[in-house]
């Protein structure tokens, strides 16, 4: 019953962040490798349960003609057995660890993914030309993609279950893995080693595209922002006026304006989340962000703005047009 | 010991009152639907600004905590609390308080009145 309760829940995760519900070469072999853990596992509690149940409830009245003194039942089921699954187990655990080591092709996009207290900075290296984002990973389906993880604050964990091994962002060291999905598809991630305050709020999404739609993406973003139209030149000068561009970089022509401590502001407007997933990104919500982020994710590092309402609304006309 | 009769009386009597005390909103809003409204407040993201006793992460602190709304008599410090005027207020803020911070979100009349059936229902 109990077995049969656990399976059923086993089988329902097609759940965002499963990570038995692979979509990428990588997942796949970790979930294959979970199986079958997971099948010795039950095996072995059978055979356990099983013989402690019959050490129990044999029939005792009858002289006990069918004892064996012999140890060699003791070395088969205690050390042979034992020592064949885990020598087996290792095996498997190795080659998952190969398997997953290197992607099948070489990756042909290069990725920077820096964890910061609570947010993932994204930096486009190769193809080029460069450009940095953040919360938000578009990739090719079917090919492999490059990421140099970083972090300059604390540990943080680089974690997709769905497409790719947990590695950890350790400061002073740059660690590497790849991602690749299979199927077209947004697939969340989120931080997997404790990092703070706000660490259960910092998430990212992985959005996977056919090779077109990618290409499509990364030409846009790799524009910098509109030129202000005269419906955002207030929304310009509360960016400025109000402190935003001490953190936060917009792209224009050669340069960046500001920025350094917060996300890349450049194409905001073409993000599906803000917080790093915790919000969707729609006016409502920016709008609540930057009064009073502090009450959505205490401890981060956005301060409250003061800021009169139509500047906030200027804001936000300006800020919605960094498509 | 038996209770006299009177204090029996107004017993069940109280029990009556509080009984009717139920989850009746304070306005009824034709076509409008409490639970519907709750989902339009949770995809326009009023919880970044409000706290909204019901909607996940409704935890916002930029405007005025909406706890107990069907018992508020003002909307934005001048308007009397009416289905009309508190559906006007959140299809338009600005048309009605010129400076305010909270922004038309481009809701429309129909999902204002689903946002305002909800709200109704915090006693």
């Amino acid at each position: 019953m109990a077995c049969a309760g656990s399976l059923l829940l086993l089988s329902a995760c097609g759940a965002p962040q499963s990570a038995l519900n692979p979509r990428g070469p990588a997942s796949s072999e970790i979930a294959l490798l979970w199986w079958v853990l997971f099948w010795i596992s039950v095996a072995v509690t059978v055979v356990v349960f099983g013989s402690l149940g019959w050490a129990l409830f044999r029939p005792r009245h009858a002289p006990d003609a069918t004892r064996t003194e012999s140890p060699r039942l003791f070395l088969v089921l205690g050390v042979a057995i034992p020592s064949i699954i885990l020598i087996g187990t290792f095996g498997l655990n190795m080659r998952t660890i190969l398997a997953t080591a290197t992607p099948g092709s070489p990756p042909a996009v290069d990725l920077q993914i820096v964890g910061r207290q609570w947010w993932w900075e994204v930096r486009y290296v190769q193809p080029g030309p460069s450009f940095t984002t953040a919360n938000e990973l578009h990739i090719p389906v079917g090919q492999p993609v490059h990421l140099e993880l970083l972090a300059p604050d604390v540990i943080h964990s680089f974690w997709v279950p769905e497409l790719q091994k947990k590695t950890d962002m350790i400061p002073g060291q740059t660690n590497s893995t790849w991602i690749q999905a299979d199927e077209p598809g947004d697939y969340r991630g989120q931080c997997a080693e404790y990092c703070g305050e706000q660490h259960g709020h910092m998430a990212f999404h992985v959005v996977a595209q056919p090779p077109d739609q990618f290409q499509a993406w990364l030409a846009a973003q790799q524009k910098p922002a509109a030129q202000p139209g005269p419906d955002q030149s207030r929304g310009v000068q509360v960016f400025s006026s109000a402190g935003c561009i001490g953190c936060h970089a917009i792209r224009y022509g050669s340069g960046a304006v500001g920025g350094g401590i917060g996300p890349d502001l450049t194409h905001l407007a073409s993000r599906s989340t803000i917080a790093a997933g915790e919000l969707a990104n729609n006016r409502g919500n920016l709008g609540g962000w930057i009064v009073n982020s502090q009450a959505i994710k205490p401890g981060n590092y956005m301060p409250p703005i003061p800021i009169s309402g139509d500047d906030l609304q200027a804001l936000l006309d300006y800020l919605e047009s960094l498509k | 010991m038996k209770a006299p009769l009177p204090y029996c009386v107004l017993l069940t009597a109280s029990c009556l009152v509080l009984a009717s005390c139920g989850a009746q909103p304070a306005f009824a809003i034709a076509n409008a639907s409490p639970e519907r409204g709750k989902q339009t407040i949770e995809s326009y993201g009023c919880g970044s600004c409000h706290v909204i006793p019901g909607v996940t992460g409704a935890r916002g602190m930029a405007g005025p905590p909406l706890i107990s709304w069907s018992r508020r008599g003002i909307i934005a410090g001048h308007l009397p609390n009416t289905p009309d005027n508190l559906v006007a207020w959140i299809v338009d803020p600005p048309k009605y308080s010129p400076g305010t911070a909270m922004p038309k979100l481009g809701v429309s009349e129909a999902e204002a009145r689903d946002i305002a059936a909800y709200l109704y229902t915090l006693r």
